[in-house]
């Protein structure tokens, strides 16, 4: 066993109300520089939708993530033997035009325009020539289902769906919606890391974050092409690749990435796992159906006294395995099972997990008097009726595997049955108690989950780990003569070339 | 060692200009060159970087960097075997066919190079995002490299059986100049063209360090044989793959 520790990462869906603040609150830290205007670290998706940069998810289009080849596992879109070909030109590089073109507006216009009869209008002028432009698309073109007969009809999630339930998600009366916030996922087995030709890309031993090295950065592209998620961007002015860093200069002083943070419904959550290292070559070439319970397996129990002391072993520090034990994302992902990865089957083990969304609740209607569910059955009747069919959540979040996704929401709604029950008390607390364990769950669990989704303090939402930088110092330096002599590191500016 | 021909023009030898082109400037260039690209790695390695602009314009790149590439690498490599193993190219050139067959090959990589270079400097003066990320030294080394492999062709085609005489005359004085004994009598009589591609090549190398061709310093020669992922740790020692 070879235990490493991760910080990883929830998001409740059925919290998120598409605000957009996380985008703000990374673009303003991170990526309001030139050439870096097109990029998104954090950006929030309407679902069903296209997504950024559009059609992201089908792969079939952008050849990202592993695929198993005989028993070895191999990148869709490069490899040591393709790197020769794919240097000169990436046949699998998504071009600016698939993100958006950036522009602002000639304010100035407004101003100086000479008077006349009509009003000035400020032109949009694009930020990479500085010429007018019409713009076509941007990052949030189909926004809360804008125009979604042309943009979400090509969501690759609906593959698998049948017509009529095609029909039923554009119906006028039941139209559906729901928000997908994405960041990088610092993925287990990476496929921007293995696909780095400079070997500029690389995971964090002690806490997980995947990096670009600026300067061993050579603008080969391959990260670009061979990320799944679309997390890598190319900044087409310096040169060098870009990506989330999960605000580790944040991280590294005890706070929150700004996107969790800032985030207005409180759908995130951040926490140390542990995991086994070694079995991460073997469980990523499972078949498709068995990645999602695989990924669970090698998260270890941080309570474990054998797991404990293989991490002691390991070196992981005293202060991370405790952590590890306060741990939300531990909790959601492994002891409630009710957080799932995203499109595990693109094979990268993302580490960042999304509870799928209950919205919108139905419940069912006698003589136009809303029942509540006085039976089990009636609790969990809504199911099949919902307006987000099982198959496009389980398209997004389990392989295709219905049964998975059932399992979350049978458990989401037994909760609130309970706590309805509790509180309302129109459902009988037995009805409620017989729904939760026929969700596989309990009273005790039902209250530990009520309380960590309603009412989480800001240090249960975020378990931050100490990060513990001055043991690097420590092996060239003493870290108190360090702190007095250094600044920020790297300040030349990030120009072009010489 | 004449059993080839030998395009020395009747011109009166030991001009001081020659010696000043074919001797000064090469060490002049060499200095520049390697102080300079050394001294731009360690101060400033950010700006190490091919500056690729295919995330910008993706279908013209194709035909200008894809035969660009192949046909200048297999010419450079050409050059390169012409001055390490003069003797082996002399003795390969010795049966008629095989000289044709050499004297082809490299014709047909100086065209491949000439149209993927041409493609790109089209590109780069007619797409408005590709101008948008033109430095005034992008410019330079296209002019420059588009003259290098202008000559180049006229000489392949105009002073033939330059993979012989290359081995013969310029091979020699290459190595003159790398062991300090620079000789540039022989170089001093060879046609204007011939002349002219070989002081292209020594500005090239001058304005190499002040350019994006340094790239070419820092191609990804590890990942041949590095483990896929790359794992870095604050205390251990750094890894690659799976070890602790």
């Amino acid at each position: 066993m070879n235990v490493r520790s991760q910080i990883s990462m929830v998001f409740h869906l059925d919290k998120c109300i598409g605000c957009h603040t996380c985008s703000v609150a990374c673009k303003n830290i991170w990526t309001d520089r030139k050439g870096t205007e097109y990029m998104w670290f954090n950006n929030v998706e309407t679902k069903p939708g296209t997504g950024y940069p559009t059609q992201w998810e089908d792969q079939g289009k952008y050849h990202g993530g592993w695929e198993v080849s005989g028993d070895k596992l191999r990148l869709r879109s490069t490899g040591k033997g393709r790197i020769v070909t794919n240097i000169f030109h990436n046949p699998h590089l998504p071009t600016m035009d698939d993100y958006y073109e950036p522009w602002t507006y000639k304010y100035e216009d407004l101003f100086n325009a000479p008077a006349g009869t009509d009003q000035p209008t400020a032109m949009p002028i694009s930020k990479v020539t500085g010429k007018y432009i019409d713009i076509k698309a941007g990052p949030n073109w189909d926004d809360d289902l804008g125009g979604s007969p042309i943009y979400a009809a090509n969501d690759p999630n609906l593959s698998g769906l049948g017509e009529e339930q095609r029909q039923q998600l554009q119906a006028l009366e039941r139209l559906v919606l729901f928000y997908f916030p994405r960041i990088c996922n610092h993925c287990l087995n990476p496929a921007c890391v293995a696909s780095c030709p400079s070997g500029a890309l690389y995971k964090r031993g002690e806490d997980g974050i995947v990096l670009i090295n600026q300067k061993r950065c050579r603008a080969w592209r391959s990260c670009v092409a061979a990320c799944p998620y679309k997390k890598t961007y190319y900044n087409w002015s310096t040169g060098k690749s870009e990506k989330c860093l999960l605000c580790y200069p944040r991280l590294e002083t005890g706070q929150a990435p700004a996107c969790f943070h800032s985030c207005v419904g409180r759908i995130r959550y951040l926490g140390v796992l542990l995991y086994d290292a070694d079995r991460i070559a073997e469980i990523a070439k499972l078949p498709a159906d068995k990645l999602v319970e695989a990924q669970r397996e090698i998260i270890l129990d941080p309570n474990d006294p054998n797991v404990i002391a293989e991490a002691r072993r390991c070196g992981v520090h005293e202060s991370v395995i405790e952590s590890a034990q306060k741990s939300p994302v531990y909790k959601f992902v492994k002891v409630w099972k009710i957080a799932l990865p995203p499109h595990i089957e693109y094979r990268t083990l993302p580490m960042l997990f999304y509870v799928p969304p209950l919205l919108p609740v139905l419940g069912q209607t006698d003589n136009n008097v809303y029942e509540n569910g006085q039976d089990v059955a009636a609790i969990f009747h809504p199911f099949d009726q919902q307006r987000v069919p099982m198959k496009y959540l389980a398209n997004l979040f389990a392989c295709g595997d219905e049964g998975k996704i059932r399992y979350v929401l049978r458990k989401l709604m037994a909760v609130r049955a309970f706590k309805r029950a509790a509180t309302v008390g129109d459902i009988p607390m037995a009805t409620a108690l017989q729904a939760l364990s026929q969700a596989d769950s309990s009273d005790s669990e039902a209250e530990d989950i009520y309380r960590m989704t309603a009412l989480p303090t800001f240090a249960q939402r975020f378990v931050i780990p100490p990060m513990h930088r001055e043991e690097a110092i420590e092996a060239f330096k003493d870290p108190q003569d360090h702190k007095r002599e250094v600044g920020f590191g790297f300040t030349a500016s990030p120009k072009r070339g010489l | 060692m004449n059993n080839f021909p030998l395009p020395i023009a009747a011109a009166p030898a030991g001009l001081p200009i020659d010696d000043v082109l074919f001797v000064v400037v090469p060490y002049v260039v060499l200095a520049l060159f390697f102080v300079m690209t050394i001294w731009r790695y360690v101060k400033d390695k950010f700006s190490y970087s091919s500056f690729s602009s295919q995330f910008l314009e993706n279908q013209h790149q194709f035909w200008g960097s894809v035969p660009w590439h192949y046909g200048i690498l297999a010419l450079v490599a050409g050059h390169l075997i012409g001055f390490l193993f003069p003797r082996e190219v002399l003795w390969w050139n010795a049966v008629p066919a095989r000289l044709y067959i050499m004297e082809t090959g490299a014709l047909i990589f100086g065209v491949t190079a000439l149209v993927g270079l041409v493609n790109l400097i089209i590109r780069r003066a007619i797409n408005e995002r590709i101008r948008a990320v033109t430095s005034r030294m992008d410019v330079l080394i296209l002019v420059l490299l588009l003259l290098q492999v202008l000559s180049g062709l006229y000489v392949a085609l105009f002073t033939r059986w330059g993979t012989s005489w290359f081995a013969g005359v310029l091979s020699p004085y290459l190595w003159s100049l790398f062991t300090l004994r620079p000789d540039a009598s022989a170089v001093a009589l060879l046609p204007w063209s011939i002349k002219l591609h070989i002081l292209g090549a020594y500005a090239i190398f001058g304005v190499f360090p002040f350019t994006r061709l340094v790239h070419v310093l820092v191609v990804p020669n590890h990942y041949l044989w590095r483990r896929a992922q790359v794992v870095m740790w604050n205390v251990r020692k750094n890894s690659t793959g799976g070890g602790k």
